[in-house]
């Protein structure tokens, strides 16, 4: 691990003993007033018909201001579940989330979220899009309109100032939807998968115009993905889940040099951390899958 | 080649054209029977006579305000209503069966109802065209609502938008194309059914005088008239695409 230069944090949890976990709240606890976002022991638990699942369980991590955090786990970790969680567009789960020493009781101004889905809006222009946000909170339309263009530049699109969604590539429109969010200059940005439906090269291209918007605002930000480049690419930090009860395995931390730029996917040094974080993930993933081989089986045979 | 060059419309025509010279040349052959259909030179020669004689432009003003007043009317009640039943769901849960089995059934055998109570009058038209308009526009409002996808309601709701800005901005222009499906398709049962019930009461516009005509064994006149009813039908709906398309400039 350290040949990689990779390094492990103290904030196992699940599987670590009680003095760990102490450790990782005391670490919570001092460092709360340079942290951005912090989770403190958060659990969420659904009912379903099959009794009570635990879709993520006891999580704790604290995320420094500017930092560029990703958390990357097999399908049904609860990655999307945090994520909603953070944006507080679910209650009903123990423990606490909170923003600049602010407990989060529900959508925080703070924080802005980029969806997984397609959610530009289909009847508005890309313009419209953007100053979304602005025109909510009120603000004349020349001052939006003005704020929104500069967004537009930022993520590529000047002159789809007028185009409509249905006329764009998905790319396109997942970077309108980032726009979107960064009009309202968030302090914490959150994004759920936002890269999932494009192919990898323009995955890949739209990483890098993300590492470059957040290299300019200093945004805090957390990357829900379950790709393992994406998140190497982009992060200070890489958060690995286990597969459900979606816990924190471990916590990786990314040492490729900052600024970075697109090549760096091409380095020995990335490579490695690629090949490791796989490691951690390919027994979550084994059991991710067998698990929903056999739901499908039960399902079928039901 | 030389066919995919022609404008579409231009080709319905000219099949139309076809069509209409091959019965011309069959009724004059006496292999259709010209007492069951008339001669399509005879029907077009009569729209002539139709607008002197039968005043059809009147007539069309007044089926024309019927269907204005029944097609507002339902535009206005069915989204108003399909909106309610998407807010309270006890209520949708109570009477959305009903409203499905009310836009199925042919409402229009129930004029002698509507016509005890409004009596023999523009009134009877309206209502009726306004009640068989009414169960689409409901239900395609509410599948509209229903419909909306989960992220777009997650935006509205990560900007702590309030209902009525979440209704406004996000709900309702996302749920705009099948709520006009929903108008498209009440207007066409409005219309049927109120031309349908001047012609059972002989009363009104043009459903009286398709009624006076046939009585009359006028069949070009007759079938003149119905010609005109589907072309003011095609220039109704050709409007309402416009107005879709305006709502909703790229789909």
């Amino acid at each position: 691990m350290q040949a990689t230069g990779a390094a492990m944090t103290g904030e196992t949890q699940g599987d670590g003993t009680e003095m760990a976990a102490s450790t990782a709240r005391l670490r919570l606890a001092s460092s709360q007033t340079t942290n951005d976002l912090v989770l403190d022991d958060v659990t969420m638990r659904f009912q379903t018909r099959e009794g009570t699942i635990t879709a993520v369980d006891r999580v704790s991590l604290s995320i420094e201001r500017g930092e560029f955090v990703s958390i990357i786990g097999p399908s049904g970790c609860g990655k999307s579940t945090l994520f909603n969680i953070l944006g507080g567009l679910v209650s009903g789960y123990d423990g606490t989330v909170s923003v600049a020493g602010e407990t989060v009781s529900g959508p925080h101004p703070a924080i802005g979220m980029v969806f997984q889905e397609e959610s530009t809006f289909p009847w508005r222009t890309v313009i419209d899009n953007v100053a979304f946000p602005l025109e909510v909170k009120g603000v004349a339309k020349a001052q939006r309109y003005a704020t929104a263009r500069k967004f537009i530049d930022m993520v590529g699109l000047a002159g789809f100032e007028q185009r409509y969604p249905a006329e764009l590539s998905g790319g396109m429109r997942q970077r309108v939807a980032i726009a979107r969010t960064l009009v309202f200059e968030p302090k914490i940005l959150l994004m759920d998968e936002p890269f999932a439906a494009l192919d990898e090269q323009t995955r890949l291209l739209l990483g890098d115009k993300v590492l470059n918007i957040q290299q300019d605002l200093k945004q805090t930000t957390l990357l829900i993905t379950h790709n393992i480049t994406e998140a190497v690419q982009l992060s200070d930090r890489v958060v690995i889940m286990s597969f459900r009860p979606g816990k924190v395995k471990r916590i990786v931390d990314i040492r490729l040099p900052r600024p970075r730029r697109g090549d760096v996917v091409g380095s020995d040094a990335f490579g490695r951390y690629v090949a490791e974080i796989w490691n951690d993930l390919r027994e979550e993933a084994s059991r991710g899958m067998a698990e929903s081989e056999k739901g499908a089986l039960g399902r079928a045979e039901r | 080649m030389f066919l995919t060059r022609i404008p579409p419309i231009a080709f319905g025509l000219a099949t139309l054209g076809l069509v209409l010279g091959a019965v011309e040349i069959l009724l004059r052959l006496q292999i259709l029977n010209q007492f069951v259909i008339p001669l399509p030179s005879a029907v077009f020669g009569s729209f002539g006579r139709l607008f002197s004689e039968e005043e059809l432009a009147r007539r069309l003003l007044l089926t024309g305000a019927e269907a204005l007043t029944a097609s507002v009317l339902v535009a206005i009640v069915g989204i108003g209503l399909g909106m309610l039943l998407y807010r309270f769901r006890t209520l949708r849960l109570a009477t959305e069966p009903w409203v499905a089995a009310v836009a199925a059934a042919p409402i229009v055998l129930a004029y002698p109802l509507f016509l005890v109570i409004f009596g023999r009058s523009a009134a009877t038209i309206v209502a009726m065209g306004f009640v068989a308009g009414l169960g689409p526009v409901i239900l395609k409002t509410l599948e509209g609502l229903n419909g909306v996808r989960k992220s777009l309601i997650n935006v509205g709701r990560s900007y702590n938008l309030t209902p009525a800005q979440q209704f406004r901005m996000i709900l309702l222009p996302a749920a705009v194309p099948t709520i006009f499906v929903g108008v498209r398709l009440g207007l066409i049962f409005a219309l049927i059914n109120l031309i349908g019930v001047e012609f059972l009461i002989n009363f009104g516009g043009l459903g009286q005088l398709i009624n006076d005509l046939a009585e009359r064994y006028d069949l070009p006149g007759m079938f003149a008239t119905i010609i005109f009813v589907i072309l003011v039908s095609v220039v109704i709906f050709a409007g309402l695409e416009r107005m879709e398309r305006w709502f909703r400039p790229v789909q």
